[in-house]
């Protein structure tokens, strides 16, 4: 594998460098807004000028900003970040708001992933006709649809009409596993109907795509069943595309994608104190979030490089064409 | 005069394919035209949309002329005459009207007893309105980025797009909500240009910001192509400067691609703006949107369950309308393409 190591150090010196400036483009976000001065945040509403100009000395808020920058910086990295708003530790909170996120990242992109699949393949194999037609409705009316009203209305209506599921919270699954299924699978669905309607309509143009190759000509030709050539010859080969949509989404997903769902069912992941700290303007949480966020989505995009490196021997030697 | 196969101004080409070679002496654009007017279910969608901007846009005539309220006009404490019964618009425990046929409050009211209806056009006005301008701010900036870095490459290149992946590794919606927050509290100021913090411009500075490089990469990727074709050689043999060969050589030829992506463009953005509204980041209130009156529903979601059905009915509607229209777009103009416009 000629230059997959150097490819590797490569992406992951970018990867470094693009999480570098995406901290300080966060850190200037809520550095350059007015009224926000975060010592009377701290101090509270009675706080006295004395009060103001302690905790500005205490904090740092007094040195110039590339310094409040690093000492920020660093105490991410060491667990020492608070929140302005009530002094609780941010590392500890996003840590408790991880497994919440995982449970319902990962639960609806096995959901998303299966449906998508069998949809559109069931849209290419009888492309034209009446099934593929309502799928592509589905599909259309699913990418439509504002996530958080999606989840208002299932709560509405199969939570508290039919009562079926419960309404929002969350179980951990090492309490009790049934429960926390149970909890979840209303936000899965709601999380996972877009990625369903967007990657079954890609499914079906790969596939739609790749009928035409030589190569499945070939294996009709030589008097496979049909079905065999739609699973083995022409499936199989439309999926490498979904994959990498995948592992892009999925890293979106964790990173800020879920902020929505989480919020609409009231479950306590990290994208639901993204929301409170936006709501109170309160800079630690937002920063080390968005750093979270960040990692992910770079994280996955450089593991499909690599991937695709792996694959095609010009991406890694940069003679690939435009 | 310029060889064949470059296009002097005027009509730009499609990629040749079938149906082109098999009629003569149309142009490509009436092909096009004859593609989508095949494609009744993409036009009936374009109808679609264009009858949600008329009702949106009636919406002064309505406020007047039939419900005689404004969007943000309270009636807390006022009564109703329907069916010869008098109505509170709010009852006293606080749950406000429902829909009913009735020119007043035609579709309920809500919390502040505001008529529903009055709010829901008014809204979409906003929501529209904010969803094409930032599909405009979108699309020039993705245009010009796509130009320079496609046809300069070289360093140009390799900063435009560095920057853009920097952009898009942010999660949109955080970097909506931080900016979003961020612009809520003193607006903006650069020398001479003033936002106000409620301005709608806000929101569509940010909404038009975020999607940029979603946009300006697979444009880029177009110009890095069209740019080795031979009449691109041609015009630079005849002396065209780079700006002259952007904008009418390069750009015609881009022409189809930004008009679908502008389509699908506005559903993403009407999206967002809904999602950046429902988490307090978008519209202020008491403006109305589509998006903020999901938001101002959510807590009688089990009482007054139309102030959150109505407005999110609307906005369905409206962006699966314009991803259809889009979609029927896309096949006509450019069958081959492959277009992919994220979340």
């Amino acid at each position: 594998m000629e230059g997959m190591g150097r490819f590797i150090v490569r992406r992951l010196i970018g990867m470094i460098a693009v999480l570098f400036a995406i901290s300080v483009m966060v850190f200037l976000i809520f550095n350059v807004i007015p009224n926000s001065d975060p010592a009377q945040r701290i101090g509270g509403k009675n706080a006295d000028q004395e009060l103001i100009d302690r905790i500005n000395e205490d904090w740092g808020f007094n040195d110039p900003l590339p310094q409040q920058y690093v000492t920020t910086m660093k105490k991410v990295f060491t667990g020492d970040l608070v929140s302005y708003q009530n002094s609780r530790d941010v590392d500890d909170e996003i840590l408790k708001g991880i497994p919440v996120t995982f449970s319902l990242c990962i639960g609806a992109a096995i959901i998303w992933m299966l449906l998508a699949v069998v949809f559109g393949y069931l849209s290419a194999v009888r492309a034209g006709q009446a099934t593929d037609r309502a799928l592509t409705i589905v599909a259309l009316i699913g990418i439509s649809l504002p996530v958080f009203w999606l989840g208002e209305m299932l709560l509405y209506y199969v939570a508290n009409k039919l009562g079926l599921f419960p309404v929002g919270d969350y179980v951990e699954l090492t309490q009790d596993p049934l429960q926390w299924a149970n909890h979840l699978i209303l936000p899965w669905l709601t999380l996972a109907v877009l990625f369903i309607g967007f990657y079954s309509r890609v499914l079906r143009s790969n596939m739609l795509d790749v009928m035409e190759e030589d190569y499945v000509r070939t294996a009709r030709a030589k008097g496979l069943p049909e079905r065999q050539v739609m699973l083995k010859h022409v499936l199989r080969n439309s999926l490498i595309p979904i994959i990498t949509l995948f592992g892009l989404d999925f890293g979106a997903v964790i990173g800020g994608g879920a902020i929505l769902t989480e919020t609409v069912y009231n479950l306590p992941g990290v994208g639901l104190y993204a929301g409170e700290s936006v709501a109170s303007l309160d800079l630690p949480p937002l920063i080390a979030i968005t750093m979270f966020g960040a990692f992910f989505i770079v994280f996955f995009n450089t593991v499909v490089d690599v991937v695709y490196a792996y694959l095609d021997p010009r991406i890694r030697l940069g003679t690939q064409a435009a | 005069m310029p060889p064949a196969g470059a296009m002097p101004t005027g009509e730009p080409p499609l990629p040749v394919g079938e149906d082109v070679e098999a009629i003569q002496g149309r142009s490509p654009w009436y092909l096009a035209y004859l593609r989508l007017r095949r494609n009744k279910v993409a036009i009936g969608f374009g109808v679609l949309f264009i009858v949600i901007v008329i009702f949106c846009l009636a919406a002064p005539l309505w406020s007047h002329l039939v419900a005689k309220t404004g969007p943000n006009d309270n009636h807390l404490t006022d009564q109703i005459t329907i069916g010869g019964e008098k109505t509170f618009v709010v009852a006293p425990n606080g749950i406000p009207l429902g829909p009913g046929l009735h020119a007043k409050f035609l579709l309920g009211a809500d919390d502040n007893g505001r008529d529903v209806m009055v709010r829901l056009m008014y809204g979409g006005r906003t929501s529209i309105y904010i969803g094409v301008m930032a599909a405009f701010i979108t699309t020039f900036l993705a245009v010009a980025l796509g130009l320079l870095a496609g046809y300069y490459r070289g360093w140009p290149d390799s900063v435009i797009s560095r920057v853009l992946d920097l952009i898009w590794a942010f999660p949109v919606l955080l970097l909506g909500i931080a900016l979003g927050t961020a612009l809520a509290v003193g607006g903006l100021k650069i020398g001479p240009l003033e936002i106000p913090p409620d301005s709608l411009w806000i929101p569509i500075g940010i909404i038009g910001f975020v999607y940029v490089p979603y946009m300006a990469r697979p444009i880029r990727g177009e110009v890095l192509a069209l740019r080795e074709k031979e009449f691109v050689e041609a015009a630079v043999a005849q002396g065209k400067g780079p700006i002259r060969i952007m904008f009418t050589e390069l750009l015609p030829n881009l022409v189809s691609t930004i008009i679908v992506f502008f389509t699908l463009n506005i559903a993403n953005n009407m999206l967002l703006e809904a999602a950046l509204s429902f988490l307090g980041a978008g519209v202020k209130p008491p403006n109305a949107s589509w998006g903020t009156m999901i938001a101002d529903g959510e807590d009688r979601l089990i009482t007054a369950p139309h102030l959150t059905i109505v407005p999110g009915l609307m906005i369905v509607l409206t962006v699966l309308a314009l991803n259809v229209f889009g979609d029927g777009l896309r096949d006509a103009l450019n069958p081959k393409a492959k277009l992919r416009m994220d979340q």
